[in-house]
């Protein structure tokens, strides 16, 4: 009897009633405290001034604000990180899977060098050491440090990929006389695709999260804006949540994405 | 046979090579010419283990051989040497007159020549069925698309399941998987066809439908070599009867004498064990 009310009891915190009422609650004792909090030093919220910096209006219209414009930044930056980091991270997997005691060593250092560095140190040294010395300006360091930086843990996503291929795959591949480039290309790789895919959306997720790091050497996206705009207004609080907010609805976007595109893979095997 | 010789000629195009090896039949093997297979003192380990010791066997073109033994007698390791997806390390293997070294090259041309169909199929999940033929004859015999895909036809014809060209090999019976493995092989125009157990996965009622097809090739003047344990097939296909154990080859025999009279002990007790069921 007991672990059948055990059960029950279980089951009727896991409904969905129950578990909204309790999330509401959570945020509601969060927000309020927080609120509270802001009372207790004497907040002055100042939420009507946040719609402008979404859309301005000038004699011309509508036009967009600091915001959106920001977030365009971050998304630019984002993508060209991404691409970048994708071959980065094939290049590094191929070469970790290589017959070539160099090529797997050099993947291996590099992987080990990236991985155990903070990525703000990492960011320093593209900016302060490499930018000097190849002469890169900071948006195109700030792309290749987020690239790198990624590249090395996608890599570990390509490689778990390309294991997970059964060997029966790359030895009827290799009797039918396929070269190690065509086998990889036509045989492995297309399937894949599908391990890679979900973790590879939430490595989407974390570009777009690190991004926000380049604000500290001043690249313009959506981080750097809320400082910017916090500097002129003093409305730290209101400013903070409101770029949170803004990550969370992109954020949220891409994993719903992600969570259909598995869901359709998943079905066609 | 459930089909007459002429049936074969009819489903096949008149291409030269292919021609040549339908002319060659069963009691024409050519005891003069060189060997289209060679090993010599062929040694393989694995790690500390020694899967195998001193091989010394050759084929020649036409010739049909069987090796049979226990397991972990080395059979598939011997023959996945032979398209060297298992690298040998002491002593020489020679196909078709090319080494087997470490040249990719030399290996890449030997398996085009070297079909090979396995235990477990092998096809790629992702391509249907007509790709799956055609990706080797587009991609390695820089064959133009429509061409391979007459070709493929061809084959699956031959395989008896012209009309699966469209399915991915999921929806496939494990029978017709395998028929559709023999045919990707096929389309490569190969001069040997290499077999490991064949139809070691496959449900019982669905091991004959793939005996057919290699039958068939057999008869058809294939040199084949195939690691399997359906003595009925190889009663009916071998030339040569090759008995393995322990790494080591114990006896070549032809099928006659090695299933009435095998030279040696263990190939008796062997045949004792799986003939008796």
């Amino acid at each position: 009897m007991p672990a059948r009310s055990a059960k029950r009891l279980k089951r009727a915190l896991s409904s969905r009633p129950v578990s909204v009422l309790i999330y509401l609650s959570v945020m509601a004792a969060l927000i309020g405290a927080s609120l509270k909090g802001a009372e207790a030093m004497g907040y002055n919220w100042q939420w009507y001034r946040i719609p402008q910096y979404f859309f301005e209006h000038t004699e011309g219209g509508v036009t967009l604000g600091e915001i959106p414009w920001g977030l365009v930044g971050t998304i630019t930056l984002s993508t060209l990180a991404f691409v970048l980091a994708l071959g980065i991270g094939l290049l590094v997997a191929l070469l970790r899977l290589s017959d070539l005691i160099v090529g797997r060593a050099v993947a291996r250092i590099f992987l080990e060098f990236v991985r155990n560095i903070p990525l703000l140190v990492l960011l320093y040294v593209f900016y302060y050491v490499l930018g000097p010395i190849f002469g890169m300006d900071r948006y195109t360091a700030s792309v290749l440090c987020l690239a790198v930086f990624h590249g090395a843990l996608m890599s570990e996503i390509f490689r778990g990929g390309i294991t997970s291929i059964p060997a029966g795959q790359w030895e009827a591949a290799k009797s039918i006389g396929m070269t190690t480039g065509q086998i990889y290309t036509y045989i492995i790789l297309p399937q894949s695709i599908r391990f890679m895919l979900p973790p590879m959306t939430s490595e989407v997720v974390n570009v777009i999260k690190s991004s926000a790091i380049v604000s500290v050497i001043a690249v313009v996206e959506l981080t750097t804006v809320g400082r910017n705009i916090i500097s002129d207004t003093y409305m730290s609080f209101e400013i903070w949540f409101t770029i949170a907010a803004v990550y969370m609805v992109v954020t949220l976007i891409i994993s719903t994405f992600a969570s259909y595109l598995e869901r359709r893979y998943a079905v066609q095997d | 046979m459930p089909f007459g010789e002429g049936w074969l000629f009819a489903a096949f195009p008149l291409e030269p090579r292919v021609t040549l090896q339908h002319e060659v039949r069963k009691d024409m093997v050519s005891p003069g010419a060189p060997p289209i297979i060679s090993m010599r003192n062929v040694a393989k380990f694995f790690g500390p283990f020694q899967a195998l010791t001193d091989i010394n066997f050759s084929v020649r073109q036409g010739e049909r051989v069987v090796i049979c033994g226990p397991s972990g007698s080395g059979k598939s390791t011997l023959i996945r040497c032979l398209n060297r997806l298992e690298e040998h390390d002491e002593g020489t293997i020679t196909i078709d007159g090319i080494e087997l070294g470490d040249d990719t090259k030399d290996i890449r041309a030997v398996r085009q020549e070297v079909g090979m169909v396995f235990q477990q199929f092998n096809l790629f999940p992702h391509l249907t069925v007509l790709e799956n033929l055609t990706i080797g004859p587009i991609r390695v015999r820089k064959m133009d698309k429509p061409a391979a895909e007459v070709l493929a036809r061809t084959y699956l014809d031959r395989v008896r399941i012209p009309e699966q060209a469209d399915k991915y090999p999921s929806q496939l019976s494990g029978g017709q998987q395998q028929r559709v493995a023999i045919a990707r092989s096929l389309c490569m125009e190969p001069r040997i066809m290499l077999f490991d157990e064949p139809t070691s996965a496959l449900d019982p009622e669905m091991i004959s439908e793939v005996l057919d097809v290699m039958v068939e090739l057999a008869d058809s003047g294939m040199t084949m070599v195939c690691v399997t344990h359906e003595m009925g097939f190889a009663r009916r296909v071998a030339d040569t009867m090759v008995f393995m154990e322990a790494g080591r080859i114990v006896e070549t025999t032809p099928p006659a004498q090695f299933f009435t009279n095998p030279k040696s002990k263990r190939a008796r007790l062997f045949l004792d064990q799986i003939l008796e069921h």
